[in-house]
């Protein structure tokens, strides 16, 4: 640990200029990038992904891969000049100055050594041995909240959930007490219920320590509770920066307008308007940019913007890099807002579950994935699944398709008619008429095929199309989810994600079906891509009355494209009914927890209900009421020993709880009531 | 350190490289791969064209001259009836280079099938073939070779039969865990929506996305197969005299390096080595790409 006086500033990047080589080519990465961070500051950087965010946090400590370099520019960390470090030196600043910590601990920790072993080591390093480093080693996970340091040290890191993997990760990364630390997406993988621990830990600690924190993060929420200031990366080119609240409630660079605009906020539904998209793409790494980067993107621009770079303007605490910075807010939509009404008749159910059970086998034991669910779809409506990981949503999802057989006993009817428990025993119109649309692209696209043939398969298998029909129906299809011709030669690696799931899209509606199941198909995409995607299934909806079950972490998601929401936890439906009413309230108290997970952009947090402690497995759910473990409500023996019923509250809203309908209104409202 | 992508979306969200060119183009930066290729590419010529630029008939006797040492007019010196040992090497790479690739064929084609169906159908198929195959593995090679060649005869086609087969549950094995991983994606499922056939699914679905492991498996194997054919026909199996081949010539041989007459034997054994090596190399450099 440095003892000097410390440096007026914690990080200071000037002018730097990171290049990776690609193809015996320098790329461009980072462009003339200076910002500063101060002593205890906590700064976040915002952006979408292949703007340079990570590699800003490579770059601090010089930890570039291979191909990578600096091309430019100084980084200064507390003071010293890290560009002149030599490897000593440099080794010295990593262990003692700076730590980092990544999106995934479960990789970030070694597997085959104990969490306790992985923490002293980091003392010893230091020359601290023995009893003591396994003293401080508990300090540390005490710090981090971890309830029983002593038996988390014996343990390997897989057999610790996400959240306390985490944890450790951020004690370890602690350790040396340093004056930086670097959070790259650190909540990123995990669930909402456990993201908010994990920030409220940091929110926390920043109290206890001096340490300045570079956050970095895609989602502009997190960033806007966790941050002192912010600032917008684009094309490896600082576009905005400014105090976090500024910044996000008056915008002054369209790229940040148009960022805060593709979110799903306020209660926002697919019924009262599109959300708004960017047009284009983000300019590769190492294009070759003249003007203002965003220009290409941008309503606003104009020659100017296309040929000379804009400066940073500094407008008093706050930087902008953009001629019309006055303006910025005035930036047209990209995507009309208005949509067509659609009257809905009230129709018979297009599908309808009724005690539907999955039970495994796990080591002996079974494991009810899901329990007793029953629920029914109209057409043209959407079911959204919401529930932590493990939940059962995902299971239900391949119920319905049959790629997993049921447990006997359980219905699943179509349109009036039983469907067959496996997908083989069910007929060619069954199944073309749900599809599903799934999480990941890259897996559920096959790589060897091109689009035409992935597109055209759907079509001669599902519609029975073949030749010219279906050469012609190919292009209506392609056309209605926004690809073009260009797209259908090429194989599936070689589009962006957005395009991928548009293919995966065009797929599943390839035999016109009566129902598509999405599977997180926006999680691990860019804001502006989810809404392009969003706005387009929405569309898709009103023009073919198809139904959707909808499954997201996402609440804001769910929330924009649902109609109608089950919250699932360990395979039990714990509550269903109109969107409205579940989010609205009064609620479970599961769903309360889980929608006051949710980070908020407006900062209008009010109650703070965190659930303690992970989901319980499925091998043993808890007796009674499976959530009464966790719930914050619990009012007392009965819940533990009677499993409550799902009873209507309301006509279409069903709850399962032993508190009543009007004490859970009572509850609820005295929460919002109260200060935060 | 995570890998940076290489090759980034243009400003219309594309890639313009395919996959296949990437590989292409990292094997010519391998310089592994290109040592490997030119001694593989040198012994290829030597096995099409090597007639032409023999100085001697390699079947040409020269008693007068047998045992000659190496000269400058016999490279290689000469074997006991006086045969160009240099023109003989060249020329002995004929058969082993078709021998050895057409095994290493029926190996891949065998396995690829064993290890789709087995990975595939997994349950009770799996469990059944698998065990099979590795009671097939546990025998040696040269004993199946000797039972197959006392039923069967000797032959070309019997060699390449028998090293084939042999060779074929080891690639059984590496394609059966290749596509059990790739099961477990979602275009499988998505396949099964479309109610496509087993075959189907196999074949088009699954079969190209497993082409690199089983190229590299196929590569490595060669290796190995132009040892065992070289090893069969030192036995005495295979490749019958006079036709020039190298391990029959240290078979001959051999027992005259006590005598001093080293050269009818080191560059026979040089030859396969170098042969084995170059294949291992350009090996190497391909299962490289394709891990890239």
């Amino acid at each position: 640990m440095t003892s000097s006086a410390k440096a007026e500033n914690a990080l200071e990047l000037t002018d730097l200029s990171v290049a990776y080589r690609v193809t015996g080519r320098n790329r461009a990465v980072l462009r003339n990038l200076s910002l500063t961070i101060g002593q205890g500051e906590a700064y976040g950087l915002v952006g979408e992904s292949g703007c340079g965010k990570s590699t800003v946090a490579l770059t601090v400590v010089r930890y570039l891969p291979r191909n990578g370099s600096i091309t430019g520019g100084a980084i200064s960390l507390d003071g010293q000049n890290v560009m002149k470090l030599d490897a000593e030196a440099l080794r010295r600043a990593r262990a003692e100055s700076v730590s980092m910590v990544y999106q995934d601990p479960g990789k970030a920790l070694n597997p085959s050594i104990r969490v306790g072993r992985q923490l002293t080591e980091i003392f010893e390093l230091g020359g601290v041995s023995g009893q003591a480093a396994t003293d401080r080693a508990i300090a540390m996970l005490n710090r981090v909240r971890i309830s029983d340091p002593v038996s988390v040290m014996q343990r390997y890191p897989h057999q610790l959930s996400g959240g306390m993997q985490q944890r450790v990760a951020i004690a370890m990364a602690l350790a040396n007490d340093p004056s930086m630390l670097i959070l790259d997406e650190p909540t990123t993988g995990l669930d909402a219920t456990v993201e908010a621990e994990v920030l409220d830990l940091i929110a926390q600690l920043r109290q206890e320590l001096s340490a300045s924190i570079l956050f970095i993060s895609h989602n502009l929420a997190v960033v806007s509770n966790m941050c002192d200031r912010v600032g917008v990366l684009y094309a490896g080119m600082l576009v905005e920066e400014g105090p976090t609240e500024v910044v996000f409630n008056d915008p002054r660079h369209p790229y940040t307008v148009a960022l805060l605009r593709c979110l799903p906020r306020g209660g926002q539904r697919k019924d009262q308007g599109r959300l708004d998209t960017i047009p284009g793409f983000l300019p590769g790494i190492g294009a070759d940019i003249k003007g203002c980067a965003f220009a290409d993107r941008c309503a606003l621009a104009d020659d100017r913007c296309r040929s000379e770079l804009p400066p940073l303007y500094d407008l008093g605490g706050r930087l902008s890099r953009c001629f019309h910075h006055d303006k910025a807010q005035a930036l047209p939509r990209a995507t009309p807002s208005d949509v067509a009404p659609v009257p809905k008749p009230a129709a018979a159910p297009v599908l309808r579950v009724a005690g539907l059970n999955k039970t495994y086998a796990s080591h002996g034991h079974a494991l009810r994935a899901v329990k007793d669910v029953s629920l029914d779809l109209r057409p043209g409506e959407t079911l959204g699944l919401v529930g932590e990981s493990g939940s059962g949503k995902t299971t239900f999802a391949r119920l319905l398709l049959g790629l997993v057989p049921p447990d006997e006993g359980g219905t699943i009817e179509l349109e009036g008619k039983a469907l067959a428990p496996r997908l083989e025993n069910r007929s060619d119109d069954q199944i073309k008429a749900m599809q599903i649309v799934f999480q990941n692209p890259d897996s559920a696209l096959n790589r060897s095929h091109s689009i035409r043939h992935l597109i055209g398969r759907a079509l001669k298998r599902l519609a029975g199309l073949s030749g010219k029909a279906l050469e012609a129906r190919l292009n209506d299809l392609v056309h209605s989810v926004r690809l073009t011709d260009r797209h259908l030669a090429v194989k599936p690696r070689q589009l962006s994600g957005g395009l991928k799931q548009r293919v995966a899209i065009a797929r599943a509606f390839a035999g016109d079906p009566r129902i598509v199941v999405c599977d997180e198909p926006t999680s691990a995409l860019d804001v502006s891509v989810q809404a392009a995607i969003l706005n387009l299934l929405a569309d898709l909806q009103s023009k073919e009355d198809v139904s959707y079950i909808f499954i997201s972490h996402d609440l804001a998601v769910v929330r924009y494209l649902s109609d109608k929401i089950a919250v699932l936890y360990l395979g039990r439906i714990m509550e269903l009914g109109p969107s409205e009413d579940v989010f609205s309230g009064p609620h479970h108290p599961y769903t309360e927890a889980l929608l006051s997970a949710v980070p908020k952009l407006d900062q209008t947090e009010t109650a703070r209900i965190r659930l303690d402690g992970e989901i319980p497995s499925a091998t043993n759910p808890p007796s009674g009421c499976v959530f009464h473990t966790r719930c914050p409500r619990k009012i007392g023996p009965i819940c533990e020993q009677q499993e409550p019923p799902l009873s209507e509250a309301q006509a279409g809203h069903s709850i399962r709880c032993h508190i009543p309908y009007a004490e859970l209104a009572r509850l609820q409202k005295a929460v919002v009531a109260e200060p935060a | 350190m995570s890998a940076v992508q290489t090759s980034s979306p243009t400003p219309d969200g594309m890639r313009r490289r395919g996959p296949l060119t990437e590989v292409f183009f990292s094997l010519l930066r391998s310089r592994t791969f290109l040592v490997g290729f030119a001694i593989v590419l040198f012994w290829v010529a030597c096995a099409l064209f090597g007639e032409h630029f023999a100085p001697y008939d390699p079947l040409a006797d020269d008693i007068i001259n047998a045992l000659a040492p190496p000269s400058s007019e016999h490279w290689f010196g000469t074997d006991q009836i006086g045969r160009d040992v240099f023109s003989r090497v060249i020329v002995g790479s004929r058969d082993i280079l078709t021998v050895a690739p057409l095994a290493t064929l029926l190996a891949t084609v065998a396995g690829t099938a064993l290890g789709l169906v087995t990975g595939y159908f997994r349950g009770l198929v799996d469990d059944v073939v698998s065990r099979i195959l590795e009671a097939f593995m546990a025998i040696p090679v040269v004993i199946v070779a000797l039972l197959a060649i006392v039923a069967l005869g000797t032959s070309k086609t019997t060699v390449i039969v028998v090293i084939g087969l042999s060779f074929a549950p080891i690639i059984a094995r590496t394609v059966r865990s290749a596509v059990l991983a790739e099961r477990e994606l979602d275009y499988v499922a998505a396949a099964q929506l479309r109610h496509e056939s087993a075959l189907h699914t196999m074949f088009v679905e699954i079969l190209p996305n497993v082409i690199p492991p089983i190229l590299v498996e196929t590569t490595v194997r060669l290796g190995y197969a132009i040892f065992a054919v070289a090893t069969l026909s030192f036995m005495g199996f295979g490749i019958q005299p006079p036709s020039p081949d190298w391990g029959l010539s240290i078979s001959n041989n051999y027992g005259m390096i006590g005598g001093g007459f080293w050269w009818t034997v080191l560059f026979d054994a040089l030859a396969i080595a170098s042969l084995v090596i170059g294949v291992n190399l350009a090996a190497d450099g391909v299962h490289g790409a394709l891990n890239d």
